[in-house]
């Protein structure tokens, strides 16, 4: 297992540097301009100016290879730095800017990086904690009113896009019913109760559209997996033998059902991170998402790099965590 | 200078006047309240404030984006601003330089301005003639990439006579010699805080670009790019009894309708900057009465260009370029004028601006001493008149219903960005040309490739591959002569120049020239305004375009809130150390 995970690992670098490059020449195709958004009172030849100082006016290459230096070499000697609070060279370097805010790019990902893992990460977790009961009850008793409810409202919950249901929920709970804020306060400092409240409440709406959407994909999956291993003959001999149906259910089934459903979940670990982009927008909640799109739609080509390469990085790497995970669950897979 | 600009200067000193009355009376009653004057500053808690579109940078030389413009304005501020009328007012000067108050050089080469004696950074250190020098300095430096360098153009030097004196050097005489350091986009940044982040080193400046000292009322207490920012009243500010808030939160991000329903409907924020919504989706929101909109009209005018050149792909290279020869139907005047007379504009307003717009003829809509009423007859829709017309011009219906002459169709390629009002715009337009044998055929380019100038994209505004095409331009300030120079024959855009010029019709007239030439060298105001008006009237003539609508801006703020002062013509924000809450 351990050779395995290595030889993966290994293999992971080339494919990374690949879709770097993949990643860059696109940005670099789009038509997209980061001076779009600028009025037009600004004459050409300043634009041409504001262009120079980006670095826009050198080759595709060169602009590609400063990027992996600085996003390969630069930037992680800044964090050692930070970290150890010690200075390597004359610690004068060049980080990968921001052509937006003119500002570091890893700099504005920590920042944003709390905010996503709260409110998606929690609406990720509120998800499974939901869909694996649902999923197991639909499944044992099939056909029954609860499943065809669960049915119903995962099939609804799955198919309604989030912008919708993210802006019924405000025009009833804010607009209307006005019990909770249709917009996130990022300032807000959790510190004693009241400020407690005030986040659980801003962060009730955003989770529940999340949640929901999450639930209803793990459930249809908890569901279909418990099917399959309900059928079984394994099943039939531990009833046979006269273990309890409730252990037969939760310890027999329920655990062999998970191995797929586990590795679905480690593989959707990594959207948690891309954020949910419209969800953020909707709400205001300024996580990773919120960074990406606006990034996109200012054509903030380093930022949009750099994230979206973080990204590519976290799903190759729980790709080979579902991979090994899928070892550890089930004996019967063996890789070496 | 003659009597306009003697009036202006005249109604400036009254009103300065009556401020240091204002002012008088408010220290005599401080002085005998003790102290009552202070408890004013910072009495009215947190305005909340929220940006549709977020701010990434508090620094506007490194921006030059509207957003960015306007939240630093409440913390930098420029020696001189327009107010709401689009008038000049002194704001870290003691008076405008005139020629008459010998500010300005009789020769028109230099201004000198006098700087406010005892206005403070927020750091508490002294705000000197050094700081608007050092301003300059950084904005010009090579390598900057400064989004305001044309405000500087034309400026051979910038000195500090002394202390309280600046003093402005231009290479030729400035026949309108307020544009450096006059309005939000050019306010003065400190020298001390700025100094070594002056050409290359400019964006790595973080934390200066991120929280820029200020002399205005609030200070920045923590900025998170692209998300919120958060101000703090100025404690140095030079009016002891403002601003009324403690603080200030502007919120940036999600979209324009969401934002208007956080300032109409839940009331959640004081202030919603740029509503660009359905004008019956504000009116529904409007009856929650928790806020009011407020609008005010600058120099935006909704147009649609009219291409002079030919833009048939098969001439390749030469494509909408002068070389490519004239367009085989738009060049025909009768064509141009029967396309406007064909728009109904009052509908189109209604339809997608409300009180954000009106309908007009001029492509210099502002100020009030620069409106032309000459092409009026635009304002009234006349279908049977462009047919007439039309038909007069040689150019017949055939059996699709087109018009056509010698084998030219009149078929043509309307195109704009993408954006629901625009797209709702073209669909009417569409409709009333083919009243009268006209077809189009409807485009819409994402707005960053359609404004975002890449020399390679085909779809720019600037290459204008399309026979017809419809945006928003304006210029800054209340002086139009840099904006009208945009039409000038050697602006064309082409492939020599990078496809850079500003002159996107490819409009061409001498006597155009002439007219532009000549309100370079004209100081008098009254003669400035007789000619921008007559160079106004050639182009809406001349069919160099059609004006369709004069945009305004229009925000919205909380029935709570008082002060608001909406201004087009600088920083919607302008004003904020007067904003206050109702008791």
């Amino acid at each position: 297992m351990f050779t395995y995970t290595i030889r993966r690992l290994m293999f992971a670098v080339p494919t990374l540097l690949v879709i770097s490059f993949v990643i860059f020449a696109l940005l670099d195709l789009a038509p997209n301009d980061p001076l779009g958004d600028l009025p037009l009172t600004i004459p050409p030849e300043v634009r041409e100016q504001i262009r120079a100082s980006m670095g826009l006016d050198q080759p595709f290459l060169i602009r590609y290879l400063l990027w992996l230096k600085q996003f390969f070499v630069n930037e992680p000697l800044n964090i050692i730095e930070q970290l150890f609070g010690i200075t390597i060279g004359d610690g004068e370097r060049m980080r990968v800017l921001s052509w937006a805010t003119r500002s570091p790019v890893v700099d504005l990902i920590v920042q944003r990086l709390p905010q996503t893992l709260w409110v998606v990460g929690m609406a990720y977790v509120f998800g499974i904690l939901i869909a694996i009961p649902v999923g197991v009850i639909s499944a044992y008793r099939q056909y029954s009113i609860f499943d065809q409810i669960g049915t119903f409202v995962t099939m609804v919950g799955y198919s309604v896009p989030t912008f919708f249901t993210g802006v019924v929920l405000i025009v009833i709970f804010s607009s209307y019913l006005q019990w909770f804020p249709s917009i996130y306060d990022t300032n807000l400092v959790v510190n004693d109760w009241s400020s407690f409240v005030a986040q659980v409440k801003q962060m009730i709406l955003p989770v529940t559209v999340l949640a929901l959407y999450n639930a209803s994909q793990i459930a249809r999956f908890v569901r279909a997996s418990m099917l399959d291993n309900l059928s079984q003959d394994y099943v039939r001999t531990a009833r046979a033998k006269g273990v309890k149906e409730k252990v037969v259910l939760l310890v027999h089934v329920l655990r062999n059902s998970l191995i797929p459903v586990v590795t679905v979940i480690a593989l959707g670990v990594p959207t948690i991170f891309s954020g949910a982009i419209i969800t953020e927008q909707i709400f205001r909640v300024n996580g990773l998402g919120q960074l990406l799109i606006t990034a996109v739609q200012g054509a903030d080509i380093p930022l949009v790099q750099t994230l979206t390469f973080i990204f590519a990085v976290l799903i190759v790497l729980f790709n080979l965590i579902a991979d090994v995970l899928y070892g550890i669950l089930d004996p019967r897979i063996r890789y070496d | 200078m003659a009597v306009l600009a003697e009036t202006q200067n005249t109604s400036l000193k009254g009103k300065s006047m009556r401020k240091f009355k204002i002012l008088l009376a408010g220290t005599v009653a401080a002085l005998a309240m003790s102290g009552a004057a202070h408890a004013q500053r910072g009495t009215d808690g947190d305005l909340k404030i929220l940006f549709w579109q977020a701010v990434s940078t508090l620094n506007p030389y490194l921006s030059g984006g509207t957003k960015e413009v306007y939240s630093s304005s409440m913390v930098i501020e420029p020696l001189a601003r327009y107010d709401e009328t689009g008038a000049l007012v002194p704001w870290l000067v003691t008076e405008i330089p005139t020629v008459d108050n010998g500010g300005v050089a009789k020769d028109m080469k230099s201004i000198t301005w006098k700087l406010k004696p005892g206005v403070k950074w927020s750091d508490g250190s002294d705000f000197t003639a050094e700081d608007v020098v050092f301003t300059w300095q950084y904005c010009t430096a090579p390598d900057g990439g400064c989004a305001q360098k044309a405000q500087f153009e034309g400026i051979t030097n910038v000195e500090a006579v002394d202390k309280q004196t600046v003093k402005v050097t231009f290479s030729e005489p400035k026949y309108y010699p307020y544009g450096a350091f006059v309005g939000a986009q050019q306010p003065i940044i400190q020298k001390a805080q700025f100094k070594d982040c002056v050409g290359a080193k400019a964006p790595g400046c973080t934390s200066a670009n991120f929280g820029p000292i200020g002399t205005g009322p609030f200070v920045v207490k923590e900025f998170k790019p692209n998300d919120v920012i958060t101000f703090t009243a100025n404690p140095n500010f030079r009016d002891a009894t403002k601003p009324a808030f403690a603080s200030v939160t502007l919120k940036g991000g999600g979209d324009a309708a969401s934002a208007a329903r956080a300032v109409l409907e839940t009331g959640e924020y004081d202030y919603g900057w740029n509503m660009q919504v359905e004008p019956e989706v504000l009116a529904t929101m409007l009856k929650a009465g928790k806020g009011v909109l407020v609008n005010s009209f600058g120099t935006q005018v909704e147009r649609i260009n009219v291409n002079w050149t030919n833009p048939d792909p098969k001439l390749g290279d030469k494509r909408s370029t002068v070389e490519g020869g004239k367009h085989p139907a738009l060049s025909d005047p009768a064509v141009r004028k029967a396309l406007s007379m064909a728009i109904d504009r009052d509908i189109i307003n209604e339809a997608g601006y409300g009180e954000a717009g009106k309908p007009t003829c001029n492509i210099v809509p502002a100020p009030d001493a620069y409106i032309s009423t000459t092409n009026d007859w635009c304002l009234k829709q006349d279908i049977e008149g462009a047919n007439k017309l039309l038909d007069e011009a040689g150019w017949k219906k055939g059996s699709d219903g087109i018009r056509a002459k010698d084998g030219v169709k009149l078929s043509f390629l309307y195109q704009t960005s993408t954006n629901s009002v625009r797209q709702g715009t073209q669909a009417l337009v569409k409709d009333w040309w083919q009243q009268i044998g006209v077809a189009s055929e409807l485009r819409n380019v994402s707005a960053s490739v359609f404004f975002g100038g890449d020399p390679a994209s085909p779809d720019t505004f600037q290459k204008f591959y399309a026979d017809l095409e419809m945006y928003t331009n304006n210029f800054d300030g209340t002086d139009p002569e840099k904006y009208l120079a945009e039409w000038l024959c050697d602006k064309i855009p082409s492939p020599a120049n990078g496809w850079q010029g500003q002159n996107i019709p490819r409009y061409c007239n001498p006597d155009y020239d002439k007219i532009v030439a000549e309100l370079s060298k004209t100081a008098d105001l009254k003669k400035r305004a007789e000619l921008a008006i007559k160079a106004n009237d050639m182009l809406t003539a001349e069919g160099a375009h059609i004006p369709l609508i004069h945009r305004g801006q229009i925000s919205s703020h909380s029935a709570t809130l008082v002060g608001v002062k909406m201004n087009a013509w600088d920083s919607e924000l302008w004003n904020v150390a007067d904003w206050s809450r109702k008791k």
